[in-house]
């Protein structure tokens, strides 16, 4: 995949409100304690890889950071003494759930998330379209394999803004094309001063990331 | 507001294209009314006596049908918790959301009362009424339903629930509603009734949005 001149790839993000600090964040669901005692900051252009068991508390630290949850403890700030929060000037998350409507087309249900991100004046599909889903445009959701649906929700990356991108477990479903995508996304992303924090199982790892194991210091 | 109206405009589309929107209501509605005059029988004057109390309540029924997939289709998706976290406020994602219900389920309603009414005998000079009454009527049902909607998140059996949430705070509704084409059919001022239920729909605009959205907050936590 070739730089995507001409695409929301192309303007400049808000990335000035960057670092986004965790301090001794405890996180609780329910009663439960899921991990307590984090220390992290997210620099711009900056990586995390975030590993551990099922159940250590992956999905919640990027519901945390996406400010869809508040700590149990800690705090949890931007540089500018702000709380997380998914706007379009903040973070962008793409979860397991793939927030997408069965009953409407791929077009449809991007062209939604689009205006959601505030692509007005140039809507999907003239944004671009990085997993090559725009021969699906006119399918409903429902048609769709695993993988594909996958691919579709990964496109909302292509036209957020946001400087924080929150991916749980991106490649899930995904093939080996698929997955190649996704990490040259987040390349692209930190070149132009963006940040990511991923959750996965890979092994591999990735050019200047950090990794972050939950589980292990708690 | 593009996230208002972006909202706005897929649930309306959601609507006409899912099996549960606009036409399985429709659908509910004129089914509903015509098993009256079967069961009844054929008397003008009997059906002309029940028509507004049975075209209210079955409009009242129909809207509820398809209030349970209000929140719940966001909620499964994950699109409900993105949605919240947005700098929309709640409540007027609950607004956009109620608007496209009553766009989606109460203005048909109201458009095919009229036409059900003939059936039932009901006279032309209580027709404007009627219609009239729907219209201020039917968005109190979706603001209801958006806050039965919203606390039944994630609920089994959430449609039951829902009903036993919703029939009883719009009970007034229904009251005033055929009430008022009652008194149209009569000869008597429809127009006492008519404002009342408008009072209603104005106190159901101001409270039930903050209340969907309290629900709604509870729900992603």
């Amino acid at each position: 995949m070739a730089a995507m001149p001409g695409t929301p790839f192309a303007l400049p993000l808000p990335t000035q409100a960057f670092p986004l600090i965790l301090r001794d964040v405890a996180c609780a669901r329910g009663e439960a304690r899921v991990f307590g005692g984090l220390d992290l900051a997210v620099e711009a252009g900056g990586l995390w890889l975030v590993r551990g068991a099922n159940g250590a508390g992956k999905t919640t630290l990027l519901r945390l950071l996406a400010g869809l949850l508040k700590p149990a403890g800690g705090a949890a700030l931007w540089g500018d003494g702000r709380a997380p929060r998914t706007v379009p000037e903040r973070a962008v998350l793409v979860g397991h759930q793939e927030a997408l409507k069965p009953a409407l087309s791929v077009a449809e249900n991007l062209g939604f998330w689009a205006r959601f991100h505030g692509v007005t004046e140039n809507p999907w599909p003239h944004a671009s379209d990085p997993f090559g889903v725009w021969a699906l445009a006119d399918v409903p959701v429902r048609a769709l394999s695993a993988g594909q649906k996958r691919r579709v929700s990964l496109t909302r990356l292509a036209f957020a803004r946001a400087p924080l991108w929150l991916l749980d477990e991106p490649t899930t479903a995904l093939d080996a094309a698929g997955q190649r995508i996704v990490w040259e996304l987040v390349a692209l992303h930190r070149r132009r001063g963006g940040a990511a924090v991923v959750t996965t199982h890979a092994k591999g790892t990735v050019d200047g990331a950090n990794e972050l194991v939950l589980g292990e210091a708690r | 507001m593009t996230v208002f109206l972006a909202v706005l405009r897929r649930d309306l589309l959601l609507a006409l294209r899912d099996g549960a929107g606009t036409w399985t209501v429709l659908g509910f509605f004129v089914i509903a009314v015509a098993v009256f005059p079967l069961g009844i029988g054929p008397e003008p004057q009997v059906l002309a006596r029940i028509a507004p109390g049975v075209l209210w309540a079955m409009a009242l029924l129909a809207a509820l049908l398809s209030l349970d997939t209000l929140f719940e289709g966001d909620y499964r998706d994950g699109s409900l918790e993105i949605l919240l976290s947005a700098e929309l406020l709640p409540e007027l994602l609950v607004l956009a959301k109620a608007l496209a219900h009553w766009l989606a389920t109460g203005l048909p309603l109201a458009l095919a009362a009229p036409l059900l009414g003939v059936f039932l005998h009901l006279p032309g000079e209580a027709m404007p009424v009627l219609f009239a009454s729907l219209l201020l009527g039917t968005p109190v049902l979706s603001l209801l339903g958006a806050v039965g909607a919203a606390l039944a998140l994630g609920a089994r059996r959430a449609t039951v629930l829902l009903a036993v949430m919703v029939l009883p705070l719009a009970a007034p509704v229904l009251i005033f509603g055929a009430g008022a084409v009652e008194s149209a059919q009569t000869g008597l001022a429809a127009a006492p009734s008519l404002l009342i239920l408008g009072g209603v729909a104005l106190c159901a605009l101001a409270v039930c949005p903050v209340a969907a959205a309290a629900a709604l907050r509870q729900a992603v936590e």
